[in-house]
């Protein structure tokens, strides 16, 4: 029987009722009495010598309150990265300095140069027309292997070149695997491209600076996942300001998907402006400004190949990738292709030896960062689409390729630095063949085969990590930052209460799940419960939300507050029942003492607190508010299988997506209703990568994607009804809740599944390529369809991001 | 500068405003009506879906001075009269039809518009009917099953929650 | 945007009159126009919207020929010409999204004449005549190339008169990002020869398919068409499929179009 409250229970989101009555305060709806208007001016060329730019007759344009260049923020610091890889020779990554207005140079298009405060948008866009830029164009470095050769342009001067590091791991293994590969019965080798991708949050980014002379407390609302990271990377290394002197408010959000994560530009100049021209300073992005300085995502380009012995058995794994950093390092970046991706390699399978080259390279384009999933997506999509070929190559069947090489035994130290607490691979398999329906597949075929059309089947495995930790042994692998989560529970003296976490909701529905997780441990009900969040005023130090963590690491802190509060609670209700404190027993929102019928209710005791007459004073002390912070000792390991079915039009080369199933093990679920949720909206972004997503440069460093007039938003006529299961369950053995994190597995799951299926298809019309490049556009599949004369002119298009369109 | 006036969910609203200013823009920087909330700027994502005259258009691809003499309707008038959730609104809750709430009054409005001609779509229909509308949260699935269910639609055959 | 004067006349000759004031431009739904110029891409220092013109609204039958007001939305004629010529309403029902077909109009697509919008494909296509505050203009004589019309300043189009054929379809391949065509056939067969016309492919704009209607004039089926293809010369080459792509979806689509009516 479904619960209709507390763990375990679909829940309706309390959040709902704002979003839909229009009753939802979204940063872009706090307006400031008094508040002026910036629009930045941003490099229309992707590289280039900045040699003047003259704002005098724009000064005088109306309603203009100050112009700001670069110059104006000589005495600031730069942007910071958070995350220092070291190399493979054990030096430390190369790190350009990152302006908040260009200076000197411009090294992408869309950096911002200049900015203009005026009274309104359309005064600040109009006088920043006025400003004369003089730039002296450079050549652009877009293709990251043209990048690292000898002599190419530099992007950063002060640098030795534009690669930022070389990355091996395990770099002690490398002789073993090379070796291993000499003596492999059988090698798959496969090189792939995994598109640049653009995350559009539908929210635009926005920041509104404010700052008060009467206490010199300056305040910025942010489209952010995580407020305090923003105060402490902006306060600390940006504008100087100490946190007590700078609140970050980010109320609702509208979408992240990881490129709120970080801190940008706009953030600093709202900030610092705000005390500059003594007024509130707001800033909307478009949708054409987000396009252009939003941080992308993914944008490898790799080389895989796979050792097996004469049993199919897999036996090492080496890698090669190039990762696209952009033009600058944005706040995670060199994490992204090396801790969050290097590590995941073994997927779900017991190969022995893995050895992972990853070279970061600068380029004149968007910085990139984390996109839902972050590197993990770029594994697995590598690790799935090389075992797929592998079967094929071999003549077996691609799933039980899979099955025979699972892991079984948990927990299992893989050759990649992580160890797997718990998951059962063949459990979540065996549920996928079940609700993919594979039996009826190939009758499903010939009914497409009947209306002239191709259908294929394509599967694949993923493992997840989600919760990144411990801070101590992520401090070692170069975060700049802790990684634990943050909880207060304050219990109000009428007994409801209010948590404030450090996690943040950008649609997660936290509010809900958060609520039914205390209720739940307390016995009340969930309408007692309030969770606040996204202000660095009410709640304590957080790392915010990404990396699938709410749950696994704010959750866990949000336990530990409240196993805090209970156990004093108990403290007072033996003092109330006058027994002895550990015969108290907490249920359904009562004390009892057990084996009597003696009770008290969980609002007399909280009144007890507040109104201590008859209370222990000499032993507790009154109130009833508990902070925990709480630090993983592992990640934790989502895992399953998809599958997914297409037709294609042997026509047009247009695939539709017919079918698509996904089998997770999320571990222990709070809401399904909001899991379920979750993985709709990750298979819909997985998919949107394979089939249409793809953010390209042209080969001077010109967007050549930069609206939703040339980047492909999956629509509703795109994607079918999902199959979804999350029966399968192996609990994470190492935090309280037993969960382990759905945020992200769709879109880290998907993309494999529908390119496999893709080659399906085709396959089952008499062509076998191989391998195609996502995103697999109908013009892609026909090129591929109708061979090599079809590949013979391209558009301008170049770069490992944007393979030129095959004609 | 130049006047405006239209009636706004029922009730009279006027304002100065320039020629360049979006009825969106009007909404929600003039009457303070902040849930019609813009997405893109080419005319696409359907973040701002308003009913003029009873049709849906999309609010940042018309000048507020278009306007002039209009019956609009924005999502902050689509609840019952006790404040309640009205069907559509109660289905996308009921069906977790919203994640982070950005998209969703474009979608309600734009539901209310299908439904006031279509009052049975099927689920063809329903994307199709949303080619203008884009949710990057919810892959569309309990989008499609909200409107079905606001329908009247049985929607106990459509897989997972 | 910069900004602009909004003049909104309630009749053809006082829009023109407005037209002729110093930089000024015609503003029809606007689902182009003012994207237009949210990217600054225009400057006009007066807009003289059209949408007030209840004269220039409206579908009617005149004789044979079904009579479109350039005002009129693509809704409008989505609704209203399906009696008439159901293979026009198919077309203007799947021109980009309900809320877009609620506000823009034929008069502006054709005016603006992008080369991969769906009206100049049934307007040249049907064989209609572009109706303006001045003359008549055959459609064979007004597409002038990509977003280039026989148009004269100050000259708005008032009216659009289709010949109904026997019968019609518009096939349309999207472009997956935009929802515009990436190449569209819009197929009429009349008693007198079978008209095709293509867009979103070529550099041109709009086209007739002159080899694939006189092989349909013969013949009219699929197999008429199919082994016919059009030169990958002057064919529009982007992010979104090569000029050969485009060019074999002309043939793909065309044929298509036909089998549905033949």
């Amino acid at each position: 029987m479904p619960k209709d409250g507390g763990i375990g229970a679909s829940s309706k989101r309390r959040e709902d009722v704002r979003f839909l009555t229009g009753a939802g305060n979204y940063t872009d709806d706090i307006n400031i009495r008094g508040q002026a208007h910036v629009f930045f001016l941003r490099s229309d060329v992707a590289h280039g010598t900045l040699n003047n730019v003259d704002t005098s007759e724009a000064e005088g344009m109306p309603g203009v309150v100050r112009i700001f260049t670069g110059a104006d923020f000589e005495a600031v610091g730069s942007i910071p990265c958070g995350w220092q890889v070291t190399d493979r020779h054990g030096d430390p990554m190369q790190e350009p300095r990152h302006p908040v207005l260009a200076h000197g140079k411009v090294r992408h298009v869309g950096e911002p140069i200049a900015a203009v405060v005026a009274e309104t948008l359309g005064q600040a866009r109009d006088a920043a027309e006025a400003i004369v830029v003089e730039i002296d164009e450079l050549p652009a470095v877009i293709d990251m292997k043209e990048a690292v050769k000898d002599g190419a342009p530099k992007v950063h001067d002060d640098l030795t070149s534009n690669l930022c590091y070389d990355w091996g791991f395990v770099e002690e293994n490398k002789d073993a695997v090379n070796k291993a590969f000499d003596d492999a019965a059988h090698v798959t080798t496969l090189e792939l491209v995994n598109n640049r991708l653009v995350a559009n949050p539908m929210e635009p980014r926005v920041a509104v600076g404010d700052y008060s002379r009467s206490d010199d407390q300056h305040t910025l609302y942010t489209t952010s996942q995580n407020p305090h990271v923003i105060r402490l990377l902006m306060g600390a290394f940006v504008l100087g300001i100490p946190e007590h002197k700078l609140r970050v408010v980010a109320p609702d959000v509208g979408g992240g998907f990881g490129t709120k994560i970080f801190h940008y530009q706009e953030e600093a100049f709202c900030t610092f402006a705000a005390k500059a021209c003594n007024r509130p300073v707001k800033w909307t992005s478009s949708r054409s400004e987000a396009f252009i300085s939003d941080a992308h995502g993914r944008d490898h380009v790799t080389k895989i190949e796979l050792a097996l012995d004469g049993d199919n058995n897999f036996t090492a794994i080496r890698t090669d990738t190039y990762a696209n950093m952009g033009a600058y390092l944005s706040t995670f970046a060199p994490s992204v292709p090396t801790w969050l991706h290097g590590t995941l390699m073994a997927g779900n399978y017991k190969t022995p030896l893995i050895y992972v080259n990853v070279k970061a390279v600068f380029t004149n384009t968007v910085p990139v960062d984390a996109y839902r999933g972050a590197g993990r997506p770029e594994a697995t999509y590598q690790l799935e689409r090389l075992v797929d070929k592998a079967a094929h190559e071999l003549g077996v069947d691609p799933m039980e390729l899979r099955r025979q090489n699972f892991i079984t035994e948990f927990p299992y130290a893989t050759p990649v630095a992580v160890e797997y607490d718990t998951g059962d691979y063949n459990a979540t398999l065996d549920k996928l063949i079940e609700i993919s329906d594979k039996a009826g597949f190939e009758a499903r075929r010939k009914e497409s085969e009947a209306k002239g059309k191709l259908r294929g089947f394509g599967m694949n495995c993923y493992i997840e990590a989600c919760g990144i930790a411990p801070s101590n042994l992520v401090g070692q692998l170069g975060a700049r930052a802790g990684l634990y989560e943050s909880a207060t529970v304050r219990v109000n003296a009428t007994g409801g209460l209010v948590v404030m976490t450090g996690s943040h909701s950008h649609g997660q529905g936290h509010e809900t799940t958060f609520s039914q997780v205390v209720a739940e441990m307390i016995g009340i009900d969930e309408s007692m419960v309030d969770i606040v969040h996204g202000d660095t005023a009410k709640v304590p130090m957080g790392m915010g939300t990404y990396g699938s963590r709410s749950i696994a690491v704010g959750g866990s802190a949000m336990v530990r507050a409240t196993e805090k509060i209970i156990a004093k609670a108990k403290k007072i209700a033996s003092h109330l029942l006058e027994a002895s404190e550990s015969d108290i027993e907490l249920k359904d929102g009562a004390f009892s003492v057990a084996g009597t019928d003696k009770s008290v209710a969980w609002g007399d005791v909280t009144l007890a607190a507040y109104v201590p007459h008859n209370y222990p004073l000499e032993d507790i002390e009154p109130g009833l508010e508990e902070t925990a912070f709480y630090d993983p000792s592992n990640f934790t390991y989502p895992s399953g299988a998809y599958a997914c079915e297409v037709e294609l039009d042997p026509d047009t080369g247009h695939v539709t997506i017919e079918r698509f199933a996904a089998a997770d093990d999320f571990g222990n679920v709070i809401n399904p209703m909001i899991v379920t949720g979750q993985v709709h909206g990750g298979l819909a972004q997985g998919i949107g990568q394979a089939l249409m997503e793809n953010c390209a440069y042209d080969s001077d460093g010109q967007l050549l994607s930069a609206s939703y007039m040339d980047y492909a938003m999956p629509r509703a006529s795109d994607l079918p009804f999902y199959s979804v299961d999350h029966s399968c369950q192996t609990p994470c053995t190492h935090n309280p809740l037993g969960v382990k994190g759905c945020g992200e597995a769709g879109a880290i799951g998907s993309p494999p599944a529908v390119v496999n299926a893709v080659l399906d298809a085709m396959r089952s019309g008499g062509k076998d390529v191989g391998h195609i490049d996502m995103p697999v556009t109908p013009a892609r599949v026909w090129a591929a369809m109708h061979g090599a004369e079809a590949n013979a002119a391209r558009v301008g298009a170049v770069g490992s991001n944007a393979k030129p369109q095959p004609e | 500068m130049a006047q405006v006036k239209m009636t706004v969910n029922g009730k009279a609203a006027s304002g100065e405003v320039e020629g360049r200013t979006l009825l969106a823009h009007f909404l929600r920087d003039d009457l303070g009506l902040t849930g019609t909330h813009i997405g893109c700027d080419t005319s696409q994502c359907g973040a701002c879906v308003v009913h003029v005259n009873g049709e849906a258009v999309k609010a940042c691809s018309m000048l507020a001075l278009e306007a002039e003499g209009a019956e609009v309707s924005t999502i902050e008038g689509q609840a019952n009269a006790d404040g309640s959730l009205n069907v559509i609104q109660q289905a996308f809750q009921d069906h977790h039809g919203l994640q982070c709430g950005f998209c969703t009054p474009g979608m309600v409005m734009s539901t209310a518009a299908l439904l006031k001609d279509n009052p049975k779509p099927s689920e063809a229909e329903i994307r199709h009917y949303l080619d203008g509308n884009i949710c990057r949260c919810t892959g569309y699935h309990n989008i499609v099953k909200a409107i079905m269910a606001a329908s009247g639609q049985d929607t106990g055959q459509i897989a997972a929650e | 945007m910069y900004n602009f004067e909004v003049e909104r006349p309630t009749s053809v000759s006082n829009a023109v009159a407005a037209l002729g004031r110093d930089e000024a431009q015609p503003l029809s739904g606007g689902q182009t126009l003012i994207p237009t110029l949210k990217a600054r891409l225009a400057a006009p220092s007066v807009l003289v919207s059209l949408t007030g013109i209840e004269d220039m609204k409206g579908v009617r039958m005149e004789g044979d020929k079904l009579c479109i007001g350039g005002a009129t939305t693509h809704a409008t004629v989505m609704r209203e010409a399906e009696a008439h010529y159901p293979g026009l309403a198919s077309l203007a029902a799947r021109i980009g999204d309900p809320a877009v077909r609620n506000r823009g109009t034929i008069g502006g697509s054709l005016a603006n004449n992008d080369p991969s919008a769906c009206y100049p494909a049934g307007a040249l296509g049907s064989g209609a005549t572009i109706v303006t505050n001045n003359r008549e203009i055959a459609a064979d004589d007004y597409f002038m190339g990509m977003f280039e019309t026989a148009l004269e300043e100050d000259e708005i189009v008032t009216e659009v008169k289709f010949p109904v054929p026997d019968a019609a379809r518009y096939e349309k391949f999207i472009q997956p990002a935009s929802r515009f065509p990436l190449v569209a056939a819009f197929v009429a067969r009349f008693s007198d020869g079978v008209r095709v016309a293509i867009t979103g492919a070529s550099e041109n704009g709009v086209f007739r398919w002159t080899e694939a209607e006189e092989a349909l004039n013969g013949n009219f089926g699929a197999d008429a068409v199919k082994g016919l293809s059009v030169s990958a010369d002057g064919m529009i080459g982007d992010l979104h499929g090569s000029s050969a792509y485009r060019a074999h979806l002309v043939g793909v689509m065309t044929q298509r179009a036909v089998a549905s009516i033949a």
